[in-house]
């Protein structure tokens, strides 16, 4: 490894990223754009979920009923119908996500027989929204049972509290608000940094093959191993720019509590950093187009950190198979450390077990990628 | 022929083979480039010029026989060989989106070109390019005769003892052409060993000695002279004359001609004894009713011998299949 040979490759090649548009864009835009897109687009958090309303009383008990629902942050009354076929057609065109039915015979039940029913009617196409829609529509409804009860024992001079022998008293740890945004930004930083990472690298070495380049490179005395690092090295610097920029959009643009030491966060941030972008500088050495390999790039690094890096899909909750498989995604070890980093605050000692296994990703990769490359023409 | 009697050989092939798949590229090929020749490779496109060179730069592996550039054994040692040569390939392969300085100090670091030598290197190179004023110009905006003398500057930038120019003047003008080849002999006086090859026969007039190859074989070497005395095997005249196809017909009958082609819009007709055919050819051509308005001896470029090797290595090829 010389010297004189690294600089000569990494002077060029940033002359070459600088007079290269499509390698700034990449480099510059894709991280910006992606961060706010996914960022506001993934939302886990079920808020005001359109609902229809079909009140076949009309009296105050079952109007009083309603009102909860109007007055609860996650449901939207859009429609009051007036028959069953109304309702069916606004849950069939998507108006609405739940239909909430009082019967005729509400507050007459209501106050014969102390008890009475509500029919929910929920659309079950987007089931994980139904469940939900379900369990929030029971806490309403129990809610305002409550409210009945605590009048009517007021009425009577008691009050609720004796009755209760037992409560949860619950407290969230590291996600105090439950934002769904807090989990996602962090692992969204990891999916960003492999897309970007990947394709930055994906052409630096197919761009040589498809220009005609190669031919005089090959033919001079710089080892693969040095056209490997003075290649890499400017493609490091920017992946830094990158991750600093996600990172100061999560935490001051998306307020996502960054609890961990910056330290901590560069280390583990550069060996992901030489995971992705080796990875990106394999596909170039083995693929030698520049469409190819950055397409290729493209579906191997997208969708497993998508699907499989547990950003969003916990990794718990995969069948056994596939969690098995979730251990070759290297942005899985990653997604772990980032978001313990920000929430957790967690250091280098908690968080060994993610890092020794990226650095071995890092250093099998590295490796591939050095033997990838031979300096012949067949 | 083959050249084994040079001492000083700094470029040595012997029974070189290369093949791809079932295509031989390369047929046992055997020559030696003592220092500060030049040697020209001629041929036909796919002959298999550029694989030996592409070989002795180890950017291919042989598949059969031994290539020693400077003493080094390529297949063994590559790095070292590549230390001591400038190589100029076929397709240009500098780098477009870089100027012409930047691709200078590139391939100064690459080659480790001494610091304190780099700039007056440099310099030396942009004035062998004739490039002074245009350093900073993308070498994307340079026309071709430029570009290759900057490959060339680019070669020769670590002063190598060894140059491989693979069709350097190929679509370049007439004028950059000469120039070009008068920077090659400057090198080579220098003792650079200089194997360049073209695909202008009239180029293997300016090299010291020239190869001819065909369908992967060596079929000719030696000096331009030496090529033109003992190849053709024959003496020279030029026919001109209205009707070429019935001409050149009768001619290929005609006794004390060995054989006749057609050359630009005159015919080439080689003969054993000049003198002779030229009071009898025209009495031949005359009782079958042709008459040609000029016919004279001329003396044979290195472009007759070439097609007249060629046609005979066909001939020759034909014969053992």
């Amino acid at each position: 490894m010389r010297w004189r040979r690294l600089k000569a490759i990494a002077v060029k090649e940033v002359l070459q990223i600088w007079r290269d548009p499509r390698s700034l864009m990449i480099a510059l835009l894709l991280p910006f754009t992606q961060m706010f897109l996914f960022g506001y687009g993934i939302n886990l958090d079920l808020k005001h979920i359109p609902i229809c309303t079909f009140d076949r009383e009309g009296s105050q008990a079952s109007q009083d009923l309603l009102k909860h629902f109007q007055a609860s942050l996650y449901f939207a009354i859009a429609h009051n119908v007036k028959a069953y076929p109304e309702l069916v057609a606004a849950i069939d065109r998507g108006d609405c996500r739940a239909g909430i039915v009082v019967p005729p015979d509400f507050s007459e039940r209501l106050n014969d027989a102390g008890t009475a029913s509500v029919q929910a009617i929920l659309d079950g196409t987007d089931d994980n929204t139904a469940n939900i829609a379900w369990g929030y529509a029971s806490a309403v409804v129990s809610g305002y049972s409550n409210d009945i009860q605590v009048s009517a024992l007021d009425r009577q001079g008691r009050t609720l509290q004796q009755f209760q022998p037992l409560a949860v008293q619950s407290r969230v740890w590291f996600n105090e608000d439950l934002e769904s945004r807090n989990f996602i930004i962090p692992g969204l930083v990891a999916v960003i940094m492999a897309l970007v990472g990947a394709q930055l690298t994906a052409l630096t070495i197919s761009r040589e093959w498809e220009r005609g380049t190669m031919e005089l490179l090959v033919s001079t005395p710089v080892t693969s191993g040095e056209v490997m690092v003075g290649k890499l090295i400017p493609y490091l610097v920017l992946g830094w720019l990158d991750a600093a920029f996600c990172l100061i959009i999560a935490a001051l643009w998306f307020e996502v509590p960054f609890r961990g030491a910056l330290a901590t966060l560069f280390l583990t941030t550069t060996v992901y950093l030489a995971v992705v972008l080796s990875i990106g500088y394999l596909f170039s050495v083995l693929i030698r187009s520049q469409i190819g390999a950055s397409q290729i790039a493209l579906v191997v690094t997208l969708l497993p950190a998508m699907l499989l890096s547990g950003y969003v899909f916990p990794i718990d909750q995969m069948p056994p198979f596939v969690q098995d498989i979730t251990y070759l995604i290297y942005s899985r070890y990653y997604v772990t450390i980032i978001k313990a980093i920000f929430l957790k605050g967690a250091g280098i000692a908690e968080l060994s077990t993610p890092i020794l296994f990226l650095v071995v990703y890092a250093l099998a990769v590295v490796a591939l990628a050095a033997r990838a490359f031979r300096k012949r023409l067949e | 022929m083959s050249g084994s009697e040079i001492a000083d050989a700094q470029i040595v092939a012997e029974d070189l083979v290369k093949r791809f798949g079932s295509f031989v590229a390369v047929d046992h090929v055997n020559f030696r480039i003592g220092r500060g020749e030049v040697m020209g490779f001629l041929g036909p496109n796919g002959a298999g010029k550029s694989t030996i060179i592409r070989i002795l730069c180890g950017l291919l592996r042989p598949s059969a026989g031994r290539v020693l550039v400077a003493g080094i054994d390529v297949a063994r040692d590559p790095e070292r060989v590549r230390e001591r040569i400038g190589y100029m390939s076929q397709k240009f392969s500098l780098y477009r989106d870089l100027s012409v300085e930047e691709n200078l100090r590139f391939f100064g670091g690459i080659y480790r070109v001494p610091r304190d030598e780099l700039p007056q290197r440099i310099q030396f190179a942009i004035d062998m390019a004739g490039l002074a004023g245009r350093e900073k110009a993308l070498v994307a905006t340079l026309a071709g005769g430029w570009q290759q003398r900057l490959a060339l500057g680019c070669a020769v930038l670590h002063r190598p003892p060894i140059l491989f120019l693979d069709e350097p003047t190929s679509g370049v003008e007439p004028t950059s052409r000469r120039r070009f080849w008068h920077l090659i002999h400057t090198l080579a006086a220098d003792g650079v060993s200089v194997l360049v090859s073209t695909h202008y026969m009239d180029e293997a007039e300016y090299c010291h000695r020239a190869a001819l190859i065909n369908q992967g074989r060596i079929i000719a070497i030696g000096s331009p002279n030496e090529l033109k005395r003992t190849t053709l095997g024959g003496e020279l005249l030029l026919l001109e004359c209205e009707a070429l196809g019935p001409t050149l017909a009768a001619l290929q009958q005609a006794p004390g001609v060995i054989d006749a082609s057609v050359f630009g819009n005159a015919i080439h007709v080689l003969v054993r004894d000049a003198e002779r055919s030229l009071t009898e050819l025209p009495a031949y051509l005359a009782e079958r009713a042709l008459r040609p308005s000029r016919i004279e001896r001329i003396h044979p470029s290195l472009e007759d011998v070439f097609v007249q090797l060629i046609a005979a290595d066909a001939a020759e090829r034909r014969r053992a299949a």
